[in-house]
């Protein structure tokens, strides 16, 4: 699989993605400058890393959806092509208008970083193919804009359309609200457009994807792209 | 240009300099400063710059070493790892900027350190901070605590440098000037470190990062150099703004740069800003430099030489590089979106000679500005108050019958309660290099693509300090590097963070003598060299000074990345053993604070050669994969680091039952804090193994009980003690810090 990872300045889990998808998951992956509008269409996955692009200054991801590789991926992205947009990366794509809704500041007020558990929705996407139905994920999270906002009706939209990924959840896959740790609507953690080639989430599958730890639970979610090839 | 100032006395009173001093300056310049020159001293002959009442008692400490590629003197010292690779690490206090503006003052001095280890070439790859704050119900607490939470958390996570542990206290001691000490390590490669230096004539120097600004001017000299008093909210302008986003920038930039060999020099600009980059690269180089303010990049227009060459702006680094290369500089500098100019070169004549449209505004030799502060010579005297509290006679303190009460107190206690609400707020994982997460007594990194770990903790136990100064720092080396053996790592260096009161008062320098020398003796005796440092004095409001707190954190290496131990108990029905003994001692204890609101007595004893036994059986314990956990004893003794063990337990619940046997006092056994102690967990079927190979060396070594059930029950001669439901007791523990800090009232 050829893999684009995008870095934007300020991003910084452009490393990581990378680490997984090169060094342990054996992938063809390329860095991709923010600055440069180049054609995509050889690439099979573009990744929009976790971080802080532009310092996140005026709201997360609001500048970053104006950087020239946008112009790129916008396109790649309608012709089919496979986004996936990590923390950071979600709200890019947010902005950018590629997934519908919103991420606004943590219920908290603060800054989370911490696992959280969650929940595999739909498995009939090519992101989480290889995972199982209602299989429950244990992940971590680190931000302070995550919590998902979207109205009701779009919702229930989304959800009849398999749109919803992820529900954050307890150990045993009960979604309840000390569960949810940043006030999502319907504990949505992440989801993807109505064709299913782009995704958003706020977990880090890279940050459990490497053997060196007992949990890898975020492989699942890459090798369902590269069970696509 | 504006008129300048006239140089009067008060002139030079308000400069923070004395009438002796600036006699010295005329001595030593042969005529008048202006009022440009006299700014740069005030800043550079500074305590914070100067380490004028320092330097003389720091020359005690052992800075050499067969792993040491630089010792104390630049930005951050260098250890080797092997494999071709470096730490780079320094700890540095930024305690008055927090105090008045806790946001901004906590995230500027991450900024600083960061900045500090990659001018030596070293990617930053972790952070650490050790904050003190004054006691829960000083009103001013909570506000601080959590401006100063968020201020690193929003600083740190925006540059994506994990910040992977530290320490957070409160006494009210801090009451009226908190510590917020901030420590960074970096990777570099052993052959590449760069030093803060000009080279040879011809050299260009160029301006890197942000803009300059008004911002910061004098934060060193009257800011960091004086006591507290009724005016200090006025100070709040000499208070820098962070701007994360351009040190990540900064980061990259730099280190791209720097993988050219066209790059001589770089020097960061942090306290006194130009001035001390500029002076002291020309001065350790013994060359001259020529520089043109009009072509600094400004935030603002209007600025003086003076404002601009005192500004503390942040983000911003010098850097001097061989001509020829300065279109290749600016073009990768540009390409991070950041400002750079060409601002000066090197030459031939010496001293400084700084221009600002068309005319020279400084002329100055390097060595007075520099070096040519006063060594103090301050007097040392043994404080009164030592005799007062040095005595504690335990026949007077009423033992419980049942230690339950204290138990919960104690957990509850957020000098003991999980810091799980503070480090949560830190992207604690980011690069993943994280093995062992905050909560441990150590955190732990591997080096990617080595076999090798690097461990870090940091450390100190004012309390300890304040009744026996020399005692309370050879203390907090010892449980620092005990914390790492806990890990399974070997200390090979330390950087120190010495923040004590009025250097002015003899009582105060008697204090700083003793813990630099109880620092010292015992680095020399663990064979551990001092790398990289500092200095904060003037931690007094009002006359009351501070506990001393000689903060110190020392690096570890772990050859064997796999080989990694971590606090939790593994497993049900696995035995608990202690390494080491516990003897009658609860001088200076928490238990002794949180029960009965004293600070009395004298700090447990330390053997440094038990101490040293007890590090090395544990780390061959580790080696030989024997045990499953480890875990040092330290605030709240045994009880509570059995709990800790049980609470970090991967299973949501597990309990524990110890069995012991003593005559000593039961709270002395169970909540003193006698040193040398760890508690580890292991399978029992190697019992006899361990009780072997802890024979051979001679330690102390006894099986204490057994994990699991739902209870933590502690028995003493075959009494009850203690017995509390184990869900119950952790939430308390986890629940009570984050509780504290949230309340609105």
């Amino acid at each position: 699989m050829k893999c684009g990872i995008v870095v934007f300045p300020g991003s910084n889990c452009d490393h990581d993605c990378y680490h997984i998808l090169k060094n342990i998951l054996k992938q063809d992956t390329h860095w991709l400058w923010h600055k440069d509008s180049i054609d995509l269409s050889s690439f099979d996955l573009v990744v929009l890393p976790g971080g802080f692009s532009y310092g996140d200054y005026l709201r997360a991801g609001a500048i970053s959806r104006f950087s020239p590789i946008m112009n790129s991926v916008i396109p790649f992205a309608e012709k089919g092509g496979k986004v996936l947009g990590i923390c950071n990366g979600f709200q890019i794509l947010l902005e950018s208008g590629l997934l519908p809704g919103a991420l606004m500041q943590n219920h908290t007020r603060k800054f989370i970083c911490k696992n959280v558990y969650v929940r595999v929705e739909s498995t009939n996407t090519p992101f989480t193919q290889e995972c199982q139905d209602k299989s429950v994920l244990d992940i971590p999270i680190a931000h302070h804009q995550g919590s998902y906002y979207i109205d009701h009706h779009s919702l229930i939209d989304m959800e009849e359309k398999g749109q919803i990924l992820f529900r954050y959840c307890d150990s045993k896959g009960n979604i309840t609200d000390s569960s949810n740790p940043n006030g999502s609507v319907g504990s949505v953690a992440g989801v993807c457009n109505e064709q299913k080639n782009v995704m958003g989430m706020m977990p880090h599958p890279e940050r459990c994807s490497d053997p060196l730890w007992p949990n890898i639970d975020g492989q699942s979610i890459f090798n369902s792209l590269i069970a696509q090839g | 240009m504006q008129n300048e100032p006239e140089i009067t006395a008060q002139l030079v009173k308000d400069h923070g300099l004395t009438g002796e001093e600036y006699r010295r300056i005329l001595d030593l310049i042969g005529r008048k400063p202006n009022f440009t020159e006299l700014g740069i001293f005030s800043v550079m002959w500074s305590e914070h710059c100067s380490y004028k009442s320092s330097r003389p008692f720091l020359k005690k400490l052992p800075t050499e070493g067969p792993r040491v590629l630089q010792g104390p003197g630049e930005n951050a010292g260098v250890v080797d790892i092997g494999d071709g690779l470096a730490v780079v690490f320094k700890i540095e206090s930024h305690n008055h900027p927090s105090f008045i503006e806790p946001h901004q003052g906590a995230a500027t001095g991450v900024g600083g350190i960061m900045r500090d280890v990659f001018t030596m070439g070293a990617r930053p790859i972790a952070l650490m901070d050790s904050l003190r704050f004054g006691e829960l119900d000083d009103p001013r607490t909570r506000f601080l605590l959590n401006g100063v939470v968020d201020g690193i958390s929003n600083y740190g996570n925006c540059t994506g440098v994990p910040t992977v542990g530290g320490e957070v206290y409160f006494d009210s001691c801090y009451n009226g000037n908190i510590l917020v000490n901030a420590f960074c390590l970096g990777l570099a490669k052993s052959d590449s470190i760069f030093l803060a230096k000009a080279g040879g004539v011809g050299n260009l120097i160029l301006y890197v990062g942000s803009k300059t600004g008004r911002d910061g001017i004098h934060g060193a000299s009257l800011l960091a150099s004086s006591e507290f008093d009724d005016t200090t909210e006025d100070k709040r302008p000499t208070v820098q703004v962070g701007d994360p986003f351009t040190e990540k920038l900064l980061i990259e930039a730099c280190l791209e740069i720097m993988e050219f060999d066209w790059v001589v020099g770089v020097q960061d600009m942090g306290a006194a800003g130009l001035t001390s980059s500029s002076f002291e690269m020309a001065h350790r180089s013994q060359a001259g430099v020529r520089m043109d303010l009009s072509k600094v990049p400004l935030r603002e227009e209007g600025m003086t030489p003076y404002e601009i060459l005192l500004s503390e702006s942040q983000e911003r680094m010098l850097f001097v590089i061989e001509p020829g290369n300065e279109e290749e500089a600016i073009a990768i500098l540009e390409k991070w979106g950041l400002d750079a100019a060409i601002i000066g070169e090197v030459i031939e004549e010496p001293g400084v000679h700084i221009e600002f449209e068309g005319k020279e505004v400084v002329n100055l030799p390097t060595f007075p500005v520099v070096d040519g502060a006063l060594d103090l010579k301050r007097e040392t005297q043994r404080p009164e108050y030592l005799d007062k509290v040095g005595q504690l006679n335990l026949t007077e303190l009423p033992e419980p019958a049942r230690g339950d009460k204290a138990f919960t107190k104690l957990l509850a206690c957020p000098n003991i309660a999980s810091k799980e609400w503070v480090y949560e707020q830190y992207d604690h994982m980011v690069r993943l290099n994280t093995l062992v997460l905050p909560g441990s007594d150590a955190a732990v990194l591997r080096i990617k693509d080595t076999d090798k770990a690097v461990a870090i903790s940091v450390d100190c136990n004012s309390r300890f300090c304040y009744l026996d100064p020399y005692e309370g720092a050879a203390i907090a080396v010892a449980e620092s590097c005990r914390n790492l053996s806990c890990s399974g790592a070997t200390p090979i260096g330390l950087t120190n963070c010495l923040n004590f009161g009025n250097p002015e008062k003899p009582e105060i320098m008697w204090q700083f003598e003793q813990a630099v020398q109880g620092i010292g003796d015992t680095c020399l005796y663990f064979d551990i060299p001092v790398v990289s440092g500092n200095v904060s004095l003037y931690n007094e409001t009002k006359g009351e000074a501070i506990f001393p707190t000689p903060t110190v954190a020392v690096v570890g290496l772990i050859e064997d990345q796999t080989k990694v131990m971590t606090q939790g108990f593994k497993k049900s029905g696995h035995c608990i053993g202690l390494i080491g003994f516990t003897m009658e001692e609860l001088g200076g204890s928490e238990y002794l604070k949180v029960l009965f609101d004293k600070n009395e007595g004298k700090p447990p004893v330390l053997d440094r050669k038990h101490e040293k036994q007890v590090q090395e059986f544990c780390r061959e314990l580790i080696q030989k994969g024997l045990i499953q956990s480890a875990h040092d004893c330290s605030e709240g003794g045994l009880a509570i680091a059995v709990a800790e063990s049980c609470f970090s337990s991967p299973e949501e619940a597990m309990g524990a039952t110890l069995n012991l046997e003593s005559t000593i006092r039961g709270d002395a056994l169970l909540f003193g804090e006698s040193h040398s102690r760890i508690v580890i967990s292991f399978p029992e079927e190697l019992t006899d193994q361990i009780e072997d190979l802890a024979l051979g060396y001679p330690v102390d070594f006894s099986l204490i009980g057994k994990t699991g059930g739902s209870q933590f029950t502690a028995t003493i001669n075959g009494e009850e003690y203690i017995k509390q439901d184990i869900g119950t007791i952790k939430e308390i523990w986890k629940t009570s810090l984050g509780r504290y800090a949230g309340q609105t009232t």
